[in-house]
């Protein structure tokens, strides 16, 4: 990866309604759309789309959930860096 | 997460692609794995490390403990047409076991591939069920619990 230049804040999405929050979407849409959203992880149905910045092959990079589509994918949350388990 | 790692060949002959994702920042990441991962695993950790700024991924997921203020240890297997198949969600004091979830993945592959459902504690190789009014009141004959494990 090239050593791509980074700022101290760089604004990842986090969640995305489905049908809306393209990449096009404006801040205050954003904010609309954060306060509405609540859990909707069920299996069965389809897992939330979000964007979320990524430290991958040694860079920088925001990454979404939805470009992974065609494979399967296994997403771990765990509390932080620097526990123990 | 480094147990995930470990496995890193037999996980990705399946396929799958892993997503880390805690509340701490890409630079974070960027020194655990420096500093402690690598040294667990050689290269450290294959997989990308993301960031849930305020827990609000976690929270859609329903993994956001916003009394401790962290996103708590969940794990969700995502089919290729990114459907949830399987979600498993702990305290934080109990880790997970990669044993289990790439079963889980073998059979939910299997089930896709084959249409076919997997009985308690099913390994690859071992028998299957055929869901139908057939079965019905005879999975006794064809399935021992003892073949659970």
């Amino acid at each position: 990866m090239s050593q791509a230049k980074d700022s101290c804040v760089k604004p990842a999405k986090g969640p995305i309604a489905p049908g809306i929050g393209t990449a096009t979407e404006g801040v205050a849409t954003q904010s609309v759309q954060r306060e509405v959203m609540q859990m909707t992880a069920r299996v069965g149905k389809p897992a939330p789309d979000f964007e979320a910045s990524a430290y991958v092959d040694g860079g920088f990079r925001n990454m979404t959930l939805s470009e992974f589509k065609g494979k399967w994918v296994v997403l771990c949350f765990y509390p932080g860096d620097f526990t123990f388990v | 997460m480094s147990a995930v790692a470990v496995k890193r060949e037999e996980i990705e002959a399946l396929g799958v692609q892993i997503m880390t994702i805690s509340m701490d920042s890409r630079f974070v990441h960027k020194m655990w794995q420096e500093q402690e991962l690598s040294k667990m695993v050689p290269g450290g950790i294959p997989f990308p490390m993301l960031t849930d700024v305020g827990g609000l991924i976690g929270k859609v997921y329903g993994v956001y403990d916003d009394d401790a203020g962290v996103d708590i240890r969940g794990r969700f297997i995502i089919d290729p047409d990114g459907i949830i198949q399987a979600m498993e969600v702990l305290t934080p004091p109990v880790g997970r076991n990669v044993a289990e979830f790439i079963r889980q993945v073998k059979a939910f592959q299997h089930v896709r591939a084959t249409g076919e459902a997997t009985p308690s504690g099913w390994q690859p190789g071992r028998p299957t069920l055929q869901p139908g009014p057939d079965l019905v009141g005879r999975v006794w004959e064809v399935w021992k619990p003892d073949m659970a494990f």
